[in-house]
């Protein structure tokens, strides 16, 4: 667990991609086997434990340290995991912190130093045995004081992993305990993010699998082509890349590809791109699923649904499933069609997330798939075709499949970007017809381009609709999670309604991006010097009509909401400009969003 | 007499209005008593300052000769009547001539201890502990998740990435006044005698630590340095510094940076850290409640940084305590703003 937590450590400060790679790789190259694939699994997040819930570990920390204190510590830090491998009290050591006397004039604590500088000094000296901090005496102490000599050894990678596996749940608690008492600090945090499962360390799974492939100077895409097929610790794997064994085969019959996903595209890219190089669609409003079907051993059909991460959500669809007769693997976007017309993203939403999928919800919010890849044709992987052959297997595809669920993302024809910057602000004219309320933008694809997983360079471009714009006014403030931790960067906004004394703010939403580094770093500043109340975590900043921020906010759509004051929900606010310029009271009004409300419904029957 | 009689904070400060004097005030005022050469508590411009010779002294290094009016230095343990208020200073165990003023008036006594740190620097007089009524404690890292390891364990780490990357140069961002000398004298004690180079803006105040015969080895300032012959080697620059064109002179810089926000691993990242040292001039949790306990006190303020985290565990400690809200201490160093003063 020691190695594996160092190489979190690292990984967690190490900015520049091919340092992280180095460090993985010359992991893989140390560890031996089972570990490095354990490692590997948590790094990819293929371990199949179930994680244990943050309320767990809260309870755990809950029945050692002080809830206040701990509630405002979480608040500084951020990071729950973090948080807790800081707090986390030393074994019996607190109680002598607690009732350290210090003497006057020389605290103990010098003392304690003098002797931490001598080891320091003769490494090779034995070492005396460790001391907790606020102990005296003649020898040195350790570094970290967490590791007591009467302690067990802390737990491998393996031993975490494979316990957590076959841990009842009631066992869990105590289990975690010993080993927090067990681990030092980085070695408390690398647990806690392993068995929370949520490692964000700027490492992402496809990072992962290059560096394994670096280990055996493979091709990372030839792992990404068997990755589905494999299971940790991923003995054949490694085996493979050291030269030991065959290329692992893919077994799974319907196995989820890794998505390509698109830049968005900037004013200033057009100049350097060649239209006639480039194949143009809608960009639908709904959203990204692979349709996977195939046939396993047996011989039985096998449909599933997957999201653009991966996850199976066939449970959620299985009025779908039917439709993916052939074996093949599409890639498009999933919608809800009425009487042949695309219905907005509200509408779909108003599918996604329910508990059951009754008979009643899939008939009155019929679902559909429109195409726009073919990853996969019967036994044969496309991904490594330009995209203008495969989507002439896809319209092949989609016609012999010959289902009402199923269609073709048409092309939009275009020769020149004058034409499609006319088309991506007026869908309607240019094809898309009564469907134009669900397009939200135009998707540039090279004709040549092959299907790569990630975010490749230059391939695919999105170029969404501009978004609708208001001014509101900043009125509370709450600390960041993650990288924006101990800023002040969640930011709830409202504007100006009529109230039962005068004009009063409402807040309409809530947004935490959209800003540059600098424009944080400012909001933070006006936040700390502004607030006027504080009411546990959040921070009320003043808003009156001559003083306060006006935050310009994008957003891509309103929606009617009973769970808001103002009646309204944005989707997917952020903010898009500081407005230091204008006075509060220049903000916009409710009115406002309302008018908006009014257009956008009426594009749904409800 | 209740303690807000003789000391109550106001806009300018801590007020003493029965000695007519202010302590560490954020604006210009007849008669000030500094704790600490730090810019956020030592300012230009008042009428009569009284401080240590080593803070006046870093004080004019940094202001010019004419940043007071008048000047007066006192001893770590001497006494000085200010009209019905007696006043001595007392060590800090912050940076070099860091004190604590204790202040006493009809039985009552009162500790400002400007910013402290109870654990051991080779670079001034240990912190030592003064009973009193009521102990106003700094909180910069006022929370549980604060505790700082030994610093020489930090420093070996440092050493051992020296080692590791022999082709690179290690930028080591430090508070020019205190933290810089500190890890200069930890990195001497941990065996390391090769040069050490400065950047130009740590030079003045380090020469005046050596004056005061504190030994640092051999310095070097960097600017007469090629970029080649920097590999392998350790540069000390204000926090500031780490961070812009000027590292273009270092061959691959490593980025480290002495403080004891390193402990919160987001702070490392949003400043770009790569090799976060957690050496702070600061009491951690620990040693702010240790200090606390110690000092008797049965009223403790709190003031700049996390007071609500200190205010409490008072409370469960049975202790009086409130936040006394001053604004001014500390302020560059919260939100991660990278302005080099402010000494964490």
């Amino acid at each position: 667990m020691n190695r594996f937590a160092e190489l979190l450590d690292r990984l967690s400060y190490e900015p520049g991609r091919n340092n992280k790679l180095r460090l993985i790789t010359q992991y893989f190259r140390e560890v031996p086997d089972p570990d490095r694939g354990y490692a590997l699994a948590a790094l990819t997040g293929a371990l199949s434990f179930k994680h244990a819930k943050p309320g767990l570990i809260r309870e755990l920390i809950a029945a050692r340290v002080d809830p206040e204190l701990f509630a405002l510590s979480y608040d500084y830090v951020g990071d729950l995991s973090e948080t807790v491998a800081l707090m986390w009290p030393k074994t019996s050591a607190s109680s002598s912190v607690e009732t350290l006397p210090i003497p006057d004039p020389s605290p103990p604590r010098a003392a304690l130093a003098e002797g931490g500088e001598e080891v320091a000094a003769t490494p090779s000296a034995p070492l005396p045995p460790p001391l907790r901090r606020g102990e005296v005496s003649g020898g040195g102490p350790l570094p970290d004081a967490g590791q007591g000599h009467n302690k067990p050894p802390p737990p491998t990678l393996t031993e975490v992993v494979t316990t957590l596996a076959t841990l009842g749940k009631t066992e869990l608690p105590a289990q975690l305990t010993r080993w927090l008492d067990e681990l030092d600090e980085t070695g408390r945090w690398a647990l806690l993010k392993l068995v929370t499962g949520a490692m964000r360390i700027g490492v992402s799974a496809r990072l992962a699998k290059t560096a394994a492939a670096a280990l055996g100077d493979k091709d990372p895409h030839d792992v990404e082509l068997i990755w589905p097929g494999l299971s940790p610790p991923y003995l054949e794997l490694f085996a493979w890349l050291e030269g030991r064994a065959d290329k692992p085969a893919n077994r799974d019959a319907a196995p989820f590809r890794p998505v390509m996903l698109a830049h968005a595209i900037e004013t200033n890219d057009f100049a350097a791109l060649d239209a006639r190089d480039f194949i143009a669609e809608w960009k639908w409003d709904g959203i990204r699923v692979q349709a996977v079907s195939g046939r396993d051993d047996d011989g039985n059909v096998i449909a599933r649904l997957y999201s653009r991460t991966g996850e199976d959500i066939s449970k959620s669809f299985p009025d779908l499933l039917p439709s993916l007769h052939l074996s093949g693997a599409i890639d498009g976007e999933l919608l809800v069609l009425r009487e042949g017309r695309v219905q907005s993203f509200n509408v779909l939403q108003q599918r996604l997330n329910r508990k059951s999928v009754t008979p009643k919800l899939t008939k009155e919010f019929p679902i559909h798939l429109r195409a726009y890849d073919l990853l996969a044709d019967g036994e044969a992987d496309l991904r490594l075709l330009p995209f203008v052959e495969r989507r002439t297997r896809l319209e092949a595809f989609v016609a012999k499949l010959d289902d009402l669920r199923v269609d073709l993302s048409p092309v939009v024809p275009f020769d020149g970007w004058a034409i499609i910057t006319a088309a991506r602000a007026d869908p309607a004219a240019f094809g898309a017809g009564d469907d134009a309320e669900a397009v939200e933008g135009v998707m540039l694809k090279r004709r040549d381009a092959v299907y790569l997983p990630g975010r490749p360079k230059g391939q695919w471009w999105k170029w969404k609709r501009d978004p609708h714009i208001i001014d509101a006014v900043l009125m509370y403030a709450q600390r960041g999670h993650g990288k924006r931790s101990s800023y002040y960067s969640d930011y709830t906004f409202g504007v100006w309604t009529e109230g039962s004394d005068g004009d009063q703010l409402v807040p309409v939403g809530k947004a935490y991006f959209g800003f540059t580094d600098e424009e944080l770093l400012q909001i933070d500043r006006f936040v700390r010097r502004n607030t006027t109340e504080k009411f546990g975590p959040v921070r009320h900043v003043v808003h009156e009509p001559g003083q306060g921020l006006v935050l310009e906010v994008a957003f891509e759509g309103l929606q009617r909401s009973t769970r808001h004051k103002s009646g309204v929900a944005m989707r997917f606010p952020r903010i898009s400009r500081l407005r230091w310029d204008k006075p509060p009271r220049e903000a916009d009004r409710l009115e406002t969003l309302e008018r908006m409300l009014k257009t956008d419904v009426e594009a749904s029957p409800h | 007499m209740r303690p807000q009689e003789l000391l109550a904070p106001t806009a300018s400060g801590l007020r003493c209005r029965l000695g007519d004097f202010y302590v560490d005030p954020v604006r210009p005022v007849e008669r000030a008593l500094i704790t600490h050469a730090h810019s956020d508590h030592a300012r230009p411009g008042h009428g009569t300052v009284l401080a240590t010779q080593e803070t006046l002294d870093m004080m004019r290094l940094r202001y010019g000769d004419n940043f007071a009016g008048r000047t007066q230095a006192i001893r770590y343990g001497e006494t000085l009547q200010l009209d019905d208020v007696s006043v001595s200073f007392h060590p800090a165990g912050h940076v070099l001539g860091s004190a604590q003023i204790a202040m006493t008036c009809n039985g009552l006594r009162i500790v400002a201890s400007g910013d402290y740190k109870d654990a051991p620097d080779p670079t001034c007089t240990p912190f030592e502990v003064v009973s009193c009524d009521v102990f106003i404690t700094e909180a910069t890292f006022g929370l549980p998740v604060f505790r700082h390891p030994d610093a020489a364990h930090e420093v070996r780490k440092l050493l051992d990435s020296v080692r590791l990357f022999p082709e690179r140069a290690h930028l080591v961002g430090a508070y020019s006044l205190g933290k810089a000398q500190r890890v200069i004298a930890l990195l001497r004690a941990a065996g390391h005698d090769a040069p050490i180079y400065l950047h130009g803006a740590m030079e003045p105040i380090t020469r005046y630590y050596e004056s005061r015969g504190i030994a640092l080895g051999d310095l070097r300032p960097v600017k007469d340095m090629k970029k080649a012959e920097l590999a392998g080697t350790v540069t000390l620059a204000p926090p500031s510094a780490t961070s812009d064109l000027w590292t273009r002179r270092f061959p691959d810089p490593v980025t480290a940076f002495a403080s004891g926000w390193m402990r919160i691993r987001a702070r490392a990242r949003q400043r770009g850290v790569e090799l976060p040292l957690v050496i702070s001039d600061h009491a951690d949790w620990d040693g702010l409640t240790a200090t606390i306990k110690a000092t008797s006190a049965g009223e403790i303020w709190v003031t700049h940084g996390e007071e609500d985290a200190l205010v409490h565990w008072c409370k469960t400690q049975g202790l009086a305590a409130r936040p006394l809200a001053l604004v001014g201490y500390g302020e560059e160093d919260e939100g991660a703003s990278t302005s080099a003063e402010g000494a964490a």
